[in-house]
């Protein structure tokens, strides 16, 4: 793996949180407290301002510093959620990551978000898109492969019912949405794996 | 100060404040005490780093008891926990509790002089097992 462009990663991340800001807040209004894309925005925002402070550590710290942006800019159960993958990916992957230590990361990554939301795969949350997309990186596919897997797997939280956040407390009411925080993490990777093949 | 120290969370500033209000009449001066609510930015929720304020201010040595309402003040305490790292975060446990009845009853638990256990443990009896 050529070494990585980590700021140009968090200009397009931003950008596509900044793009989607409202598609986020408007499906977090239909099911849960409608903040969802404005924290993501604040939280995104606020790691873009930062970098190139980021860009220059070592990848492990860089992850690490990301996360603990997001966990106090995002705000909500988000903030947290989202911080905790990023401070986890940060901890188990390496400075040069390859394919196999990248799976690996992100594997202890989505343990350490399931437990910190307390929460499984089938719950209609950030996971079901989280598990997919590891499973793809086991299953050697491509980026754009893993991006289409991640986009599906969001579509497919539509007829799930809540059973974890303020979404759950509507019961069946939260089924034929989909949840925002699996469309904002489909998003993610999406942008990731597509900015990594665009870069040298 | 001795006592096991009460944070109390809530998504509502007013919720945290008024269960503050009603520990302090009801417990005194005697526990330390903090509260916080809201996300920070005007609105409802809770936010890691008010959180970690509300530890800093309620800190004792004997540990800290939180109390959190739902579900996201409950996220934010355990991360909040985390960051704050070790030695400390082993002294302060997130309690399953009616916020209210808990942070009332954990009070006059350490106003005693209770261990953190004790305080966690009468807490944890007004939840239903």
């Amino acid at each position: 793996m050529a070494a990585l462009n980590l700021a140009g990663l968090i200009t397009a991340a931003a950008d596509t949180i900044a793009e989607h800001a409202e598609e986020l807040t408007a499906l977090d209004q239909a099911i849960g407290d409608g903040d969802h894309g404005l924290n993501m925005k604040r939280g995104f925002e606020a790691v873009r301002a930062e970098a190139d402070m980021f860009a220059a550590k070592p990848l492990p710290e860089a992850l690490k510093a990301i996360g603990t942006k997001l966990v106090m800019t995002v705000g909500g159960a988000s903030g947290p959620l989202f911080g905790t993958l990023f401070m986890a990916l940060g901890k188990e992957i390496s400075a040069e990551p390859d394919r196999t230590n990248l799976t690996a990361a992100f594997g202890k990554a989505i343990e350490a978000v399931a437990a910190r939301g307390k929460s499984q795969v089938g719950q209609k949350t950030m996971l079901d898109v989280l598990q997919p997309v590891h499973d793809a990186l086991v299953e050697g596919k491509t980026g754009s492969e893993i991006a289409d897997v991640a986009d599906t797997a969001a579509k497919a939280t539509v007829p799930m019912k809540a059973l974890r956040g303020r979404a759950s407390f509507l019961g069946e009411r939260s089924i034929g949405h989909m949840d925002a925080g699996a469309r904002s993490t489909a998003l993610l990777v999406r942008t990731i794996v597509e900015t990594l093949e665009r870069q040298p | 100060m001795s006592n096991v120290g009460i944070v109390i969370v809530s998504h509502s500033p007013l919720v945290a404040e008024g269960t503050a209000d009603m520990v302090r009449q009801m417990v005194g001066d005697e526990v330390p005490l903090a509260w916080c609510g809201g996300n920070g930015h005007g609105g409802l929720g809770t936010n890691v780093e008010a959180i970690m304020g509300a530890i800093d201010r309620a800190w004792s040595e004997a540990g800290v008891a939180i109390l959190v309402d739902l579900g996201g003040a409950e996220t934010n305490s355990e991360m909040a926990v985390e960051m704050i790292g070790e030695p400390r975060s082993q002294k302060i446990i997130v309690c399953n509790a009616p916020i209210v009845e808990g942070a009332v009853m954990a009070a006059t638990e350490s106003s005693g002089g209770a261990s953190l256990k004790e305080v966690v443990a009468t807490a944890h009896e007004l939840s239903p097992s």
